[in-house]
């Protein structure tokens, strides 16, 4: 099972090309509000954490998903879930 | 804050669309002149964003069979089948589908929008799994959402991602249902489909085909993409929409399947609204017997999409990944697609204007949609009128 850190380490990874410039990125950071991702931003970053986790994520859990604290969480639940 | 705090941004780009003098979502079609002719702000314009693949809003046998079933069985059904009974043509409507595909089941839906919402959010539940590709139309995420299923995107045409995500579900493959469309509605690409027939095959799930753009368009019989590439017998659910290639309004399923006929007692979507009038049904039937007769009309149709997609790239426009009745310009920004979009309505070329996120990946386009009713002569106008937007706004442009 990958630790919450790991997995938080390679959020920010894909995360940071997404940021604006000078952005420091936290557990906190509001993907649509602080990071100002739109619809086709978000769809783009799902399909490239769910290439680097191999993971398939649905798309009903989106609106649960406020923060990259939630992400990390969400993400770690399915990793370690069998689909 | 208010319940309308959520439009803010929705108000936002509507006032700096509206500043800047053009309202493209509001375009009025003064006069309606013919399957490729109207008149907007009192100039003639060529239609050329219309999905009026087969020209048939105006065929004469089309008009009067409407008119005929409007004096004989009056304006609307003012109900839905279930509670306010069914009329004749509904069933022979159905039964017409159903012979043309050469399934055994059919259901007849108010809208094509309804007929997506209809089948998804019935076909599929809690526990299920839905792979869509990526670039599907809105209809169909919106039939997802109502579905309570879980649903996955994979990657547009990809079917190595496809399969990728089949592998990963494990036994719950056999509870999914894949949905591609025919023909893709903004970039005009057709699915990989005898590839992702076989790989739906293997995983033992389920396929539903929209052919809401490929209907009249695909197969040497115009049953659409599925037809062309030899799986009739082996796509589970096929939808399509009467708004297109057959000129009217409504929507459809045909199906080998004879759970079909179970879901007509549960989709909401055809439960709770009125049933197609009797004019539309009479229209679409005679539609539906002329695009089976009448293969010239395809042919047409392809000559002038070849016409327009080929002189496009020849004029140095980037354009979709393949000819195809609709035929997509890639712009390179909102404001230059909106100075095309206007320059090329002022000099009588209406088409359709797409901005993020209406396209996949963001795109700004100038979507045609080419029709058998169009004459050598209007795509050659149409040619011109982008010939001369490239020597003139786009070549200011260039210039700044």
């Amino acid at each position: 099972m990958p630790s919450y850190d790991s997995v938080l380490s390679e959020i920010y990874e894909v995360l940071q090309p997404f940021a604006k410039e000078g952005q420091s990125l936290s557990e906190e950071t509001e993907l649509v509000t602080d990071l100002g991702l739109d619809s086709v931003q978000v769809m783009e970053l799902l399909l490239q954490i769910e290439d680097r986790f191999d993971v398939s994520i649905p798309l009903n859990i989106m609106p649960d998903m406020r923060t990259i604290k939630d992400l990390v969480l969400r993400l770690i639940a399915i990793v370690t879930q069998p689909q | 804050m208010t319940i309308f705090a959520k439009f803010q941004t929705l108000a936002a780009n509507r006032a700096e669309l509206l500043a800047s003098g053009i309202n493209p979502f509001g375009v009025v079609i003064e006069q309606i002149c013919s399957p490729t002719e109207g008149v907007v702000n009192g100039h003639r314009v060529i239609l050329v964003g219309t999905n009026n693949y087969l020209g048939l809003t105006f065929d004469p046998d089309c008009i009067a069979a409407a008119r005929t079933a409007v004096e004989m069985q009056g304006t609307g059904t003012t109900g839905s089948r279930m509670a306010n009974g069914t009329y004749t043509g509904h069933l022979a409507l159905e039964r017409e589908l159903a012979d043309f595909y050469g399934y055994p089941h059919a259901i007849v839906f108010s809208t094509g929008y309804l007929a997506n919402l209809g089948m998804l959010s019935t076909l599929t539940g809690r526990g299920d799994v839905i792979l869509l590709d990526a670039d599907c139309h809105a209809s169909i995420y919106d039939g997802c959402r109502m579905s309570d299923a879980e649903m996955i995107r994979f990657r547009h045409n990809d079917v190595d991602d496809l399969e990728k995500r089949l592998r990963r579900l494990g036994e719950r493959a056999s509870n999914t249902l894949i949905l591609v469309e025919g023909i893709y509605s903004m970039l005009g690409d057709r699915a990989p489909l005898a590839d992702i027939v076989a790989v739906k095959d293997r995983y033992g799930a389920y396929l539903l085909v929209d052919e809401a753009h490929s209907l009249g368009v695909l197969g040497r019989h115009g049953r659409g993409l599925t037809e062309e590439a030899g799986v009739e017998d082996r796509v589970d659910f096929i939808v399509g929409t009467f708004s297109k290639s057959l000129g009217g309004i409504g929507g459809f399923c045909v199906s080998p399947l004879p759970e079909l006929e179970l879901i007509r007692y549960a989709t909401r979507p055809y439960i709770f609204t009125a049933s197609p009038s009797p004019a539309v049904i009479a229209s679409t039937r005679a539609a539906l017997r002329i695009l089976a007769t009448h293969p010239e009309l395809q042919e047409r149709l392809w000559s002038n999409a070849r016409h327009l997609y080929q002189g496009l790239q020849a004029l140095g426009y980037t354009v979709g990944p393949e000819p195809s009745p609709v035929v997509a310009v890639i712009m390179s920004s909102k404001e230059q697609v909106l100075a095309c979009w206007h320059y090329l309505l002022e000099h009588g070329i209406y088409v359709n204007l797409v901005l993020p996120p209406g396209a996949p990946k963001g795109a700004c386009l100038l979507r045609c949609s080419v029709s058998a009713a169009h004459t050598p002569a209007q795509i050659e106008a149409v040619l011109e009128g982008f010939a001369t937007l490239r020597d003139t706004v786009l070549a200011v442009q260039e210039a700044c």
